[in-house]
């Protein structure tokens, strides 16, 4: 029987930690398929899913989102995450119709730079274009307006060299872009303000004498076609880090540990007047190995990673707030696996 | 899509416009299937955005059925996630 409860344990731990050993990873891949180990259950089971699968959320700010989610495998996490940048879709400017452009910035960088503004329109509100349609309907273009010219302040002081006294609307922002309303948009959306998300985003400079005159067409896009449709600044996850002390760590090396990883993550406690390390909180951890480099420490500590829990961070650029962001990545998923099922089914009627 | 095969039992579908982002989850789905012996999948060539998705069986079971009860199994996830996900984000925005 000993030895094989030490059978399982080890099984244990390589089916859900991916341990971090001196100078290699180990245990990487999922390996929990049916077959894989004689004694355990791995068929999968939705009910059985549903009983361990959990989400908690930690942080939500404005524009971004913490949350875990346990139970769930690499793979689907990392399709959550591959489907937040890259398709969830956007608007943003994709055509710029220049009819006066007298600036040191050129036409194309000028374009290049609107495109990247992100705009505050609900794309769920819009259809994407057909291709090939150059002229764009209401259902799916915003038109926004930029008309600005530079001028010399006739009230500046005469000696002055500073650019904001001397001249009026030198400097182009975000703010200056207005909504041009197409066709019947003012009944669609009464109450809505699309306008750019910030307002302090500079765009050019100018001198007097010099004008800006563009008109933009905004389309629905996704960040596959180009990263200017990405609705998120970023989106990433770790797994969380499990930290075990293989034998009891005292005194002087117990200070040592502490301050080999992250603040917080070791604490020492007095216990019979001696000092004795014991993990606090893994989760802190950024896992530098420091530990390894400690030629006494380096064996009584296990680093490891559990496999199925996943700490997401979502970060918005403002658009859409983060957790709407998640959902409709979610949403997109099932789409795709709906689309394929749509086309097996009619193939199979054939 | 496209099926190529020998038998109904290994079958190599081609789907287009596609990458890792659903192939490694329907990877993932497929295995969990008791009646799959083998199942993979590449990327041919990166310019391309297709996938070769193989499944191969045991016995006799014809392999468009793991390919669909992966597909299934795998909304079903999805569906469970999100319904988890909003009613966390609630009970969340309930007790600040």
């Amino acid at each position: 029987p000993i030895p094989l409860m030490a059978a399982r344990r080890g099984a244990d731990e390589m089916r859900d930690r991916v341990v971090l050993g001196e100078f290699g990873v180990r245990n990487v891949h999922t390996t929990d398929f049916p077959g894989n180990y004689p004694g355990y259950e791995d068929a999968w089971d939705q009910r059985r899913f549903e009983q361990a699968f959990r989400v908690d959320v930690i942080r939500e700010e404005e524009d971004t989102l913490e949350f875990d989610m346990v139970g769930i495998d690499a793979a689907i996490a990392n399709a959550f995450r591959r489907i937040l940048l890259a398709e969830v879709p956007t608007m943003a400017v994709e055509k710029v119709f220049v009819y006066n452009n007298t600036s040191i910035v050129q036409d194309e960088i000028l374009a290049h730079r609107l495109g990247l503004i992100p705009i505050r329109a609900d794309p769920r509100l819009f259809e994407y274009r057909n291709q090939g349609d150059q002229e764009g309907t209401e259902i799916d273009t915003l038109q926004f307006q930029l008309k600005i010219k530079c001028k010399r302040n006739p009230q500046a002081a005469k000696e002055s060299s500073d650019p904001d006294e001397l001249y009026i609307n030198h400097k182009v922002y975000s703010k200056h872009m207005t909504w041009v309303p197409l066709g019947n948009q003012t009944d669609l959306f009464p109450d809505a303000d699309f306008r750019p998300v910030h307002d302090d985003i500079l765009i050019a400079l100018l001198r007097p004498g010099q004008e800006i005159d563009v008109l933009m067409h905004c389309v629905k896009g996704i960040g596959k076609d180009h990263a200017k449709f990405s609705p998120v600044a970023t989106a990433s996850y770790r797994l969380l880090p499990d930290i075990t002390l293989l034998q009891p760590v005292e005194d002087e090396a117990a200070e040592t540990l502490q301050k080999c990883f992250s603040p917080g993550v070791i604490e020492i406690q007095n216990i019979n007047g001696k000092k004795v390390a014991r993990v606090a909180n893994a989760r802190l951890d950024t896992f530098s190995r420091e530990v390894f480099r400690h030629e006494g420490l380096k064996n009584l500590v296990r680093l490891a990673r559990v496999r199925n829990h996943y700490i997401f961070s979502v970060e918005s650029t403002g658009i859409l707030p983060p957790d709407v962001l998640v959902s409709e990545a979610i949403k997109i998923l099932m789409g795709k696996c709906q689309r394929f099922l749509n086309e097996l089914d009619s193939v199979s009627m054939e | 899509i496209q099926a190529d095969g020998t038998d109904g039992n290994c079958v190599t579908f081609v789907l287009h416009d596609e990458d890792h982002t659903l192939g490694n989850s329907l990877r993932y789905m497929v295995m969990k299937n008791p009646d799959v012996e083998f199942c993979g999948y590449c990327i041919t060539h990166p310019s391309e955005s297709k996938i070769n998705f193989r499944i191969q069986t045991r016995g006799a079971l014809p392999a468009v059925e793991p390919f669909r009860k992966g597909l299934n199994d795998l909304i079903g996830v999805c569906q469970h996630v999100l319904n988890t996900f909003e009613r966390s984000m609630k009970e969340f925005r309930a007790q600040k």
